[in-house]
């Protein structure tokens, strides 16, 4: 099997529009989440999350690709130029045939359809815009991206909630390791915080008003946010040779249905991905210094998390760091693993460790090195990035550290 | 119908039971109604008396609704009814 490594990175999320803006943020600990702004946000309950602020598409894009870039897709061609330019890459004769796409989201074009339903039911209009389809899709995307750079390998979306970014990276992963292409692009993006999009969450009452707290007694629910993270997953030999810059290794996956409950998780499915992914990467558990935890701040998930990685570590579980960058950025739900392995980069690749911020009361059921309030300096030699998506569907990534000579 | 009897209903409708099989002592637990039927008999109750009740999953014995008993669901229910005129 091939190795995999990672020679790109681009993000744009309410910490950041790149990647050095939004390490800076979770190495300062700083928090992104604030008032939402737009259209009849008065009406809904639920006003905070982690909205990307002060972003201008008009400056970003031409006026043909606005008319069919919903904002979801906005984000991700922003993040994929900064991941491509990183990795030096460009696409063309035997490369672009055989390098491909694969993104997770959830959502689709949210705001495209929150617009259009407007029109329709609100403004009592029979007409709208020509390109409403090829704009909300869900794919629209991943194909926009793939026209961007001339990708025209395997290509697709994973759609799995809040674990999309992880099952997707978890197949442009497989598909280098398995040799079948040398280089694949990959990551995810979401945008729901729209009218529609809140408002379907606040229906469900887990959301908080206040503040994302993971981990923390008072926690009290989950902030939504809002961005892409995209990566270049490459072929070791491959980039070696063109002396490319080394992130880090993607050095395993693992994946797992709870077969249980459509939204409550379980310590079971949860514990079986993360064992899982060690395994695949063959590495022994006490190899893992840092989880990015999937850490949503509900009462429900912080529990059970906590638990399955008591299970899986044994003693090991007290002398490893795990913390929820959602605190800082909120949940990106399709595209939160992406964003989060941001974290898990920085931790293997810099030695710092992105602490889970508004941390303000131990929680028994919590009992873990949170990483409270400060981000820390360690080495760590093997990460993990927990997501554990509603419907019961678990991936888990590992990545290994890359010594630089 | 009294806001007694229609609070009942809804909640012996998410328990799949009768109304007379749903008393006041009742917890939503012992009939049955797991942490989904509680989001939507909540939903359910919003829609019937046009009322806003003020529940967080994450934290229900924090919320200023009591959802202990069918009792304090019904003492719960009067109170935002009689707020609300």
């Amino acid at each position: 099997m091939k190795k995999v490594v990672i020679t790109g990175a681009g993000t744009i999320n309410s910490l950041g529009q790149s990647v050095p803006d939004t390490l800076e943020a979770m190495r300062e600990g700083r928090c992104g989440i604030g008032e939402l702004e737009f259209r009849d946000v008065d009406r809904l309950a639920i006003r905070i999350g982690g909205q990307v602020k002060g972003f201008e598409p008009e400056k970003r894009f031409n006026r043909q690709q606005l008319s069919l870039f919903d904002r979801f897709t906005q984000f991700t061609i922003v993040a994929a130029r900064e991941a491509v330019a990183q990795s030096g890459l460009e696409f063309s004769g035997e490369l672009a045939a055989r390098a491909g796409v694969v993104l997770g989201n959830s959502g689709g074009g949210m705001t495209t359809l929150d617009e259009n339903y407007r029109t329709v039911y609100e403004d009592g209009k029979n007409r709208v815009h020509p390109f409403v389809v090829p704009k909300l899709m869900n794919n629209a995307a991943a194909s926009h991206l793939s026209m961007e750079f001339n990708l025209m390998g395997p290509s697709f979306t994973v759609s799995t909630a809040c674990a999309s970014s992880n099952h997707a990276m978890a197949q442009a992963f497989q598909m280098v390791h398995g040799g079948m292409t040398p280089v694949m692009i990959t990551g995810g993006s979401e945008s729901m915080l729209c009218f529609g999009g809140v408002k379907a969450w606040e229906g469900l009452r887990v959301m908080s008003r206040d503040g994302c707290r993971p981990f923390s007694a008072n926690r009290n629910g989950m902030v939504q946010g809002e961005g892409a993270g995209i990566f270049v997953f490459e072929e070791y030999e491959h980039a070696r040779r063109r002396g490319a810059e080394i992130m880090a290794e993607v050095a395993g996956f693992a994946m797992t249905s709870d077969a249980s409950d459509i939204v409550m998780p379980s310590k079971q499915g949860a514990a079986r991905a993360i064992s899982g992914a060690m395994a695949d990467a063959r590495v022994n558990p006490e190899e893992v210094g840092y989880i990015n935890a999937h850490g949503t701040g509900t009462a429900a998930n912080d529990k059970t998390e906590s638990a399955a990685v008591a299970d899986v570590f044994g003693a090991h579980a007290d002398a490893l760091m795990i913390s929820s960058t959602k605190s800082m950025h909120g949940h990106l739900i399709g595209a939160t693993g992406a964003v989060e392995l941001l974290a898990c980069i920085m931790a293997v690749r810099d030695g710092v460790i992105a602490p889970t911020i508004g941390y303000e009361e131990p929680d028994p059921e919590c009992a873990l090195d949170v990483v409270p309030n400060e981000a820390r300096e360690r080495h760590v030699d093997v990460a993990l990035s927990n997501a554990f998506a509603f419907g019961g569907l678990n991936a888990v990534l590992a990545l290994r550290r890359v010594s630089r000579n | 119908m009294q806001i007694r009897d229609r609070v009942i209903e809804i909640i012996a409708e998410q328990a799949v039971l009768e109304p007379s099989d749903v008393t006041m002592d009742s917890t939503l637990e012992s009939l049955g109604i797991d942490s989904l039927g509680l989001v939507e008999s909540i939903f359910a109750i919003e829609e019937a008396f046009d009322i806003s009740v003020p529940f967080n999953a994450n934290e229900p014995e924090q919320s200023d609704f009591d959802i202990s008993t069918v009792a304090a669901i019904v003492d719960g229910v009067e109170k935002l009814v009689k707020e609300q005129t």
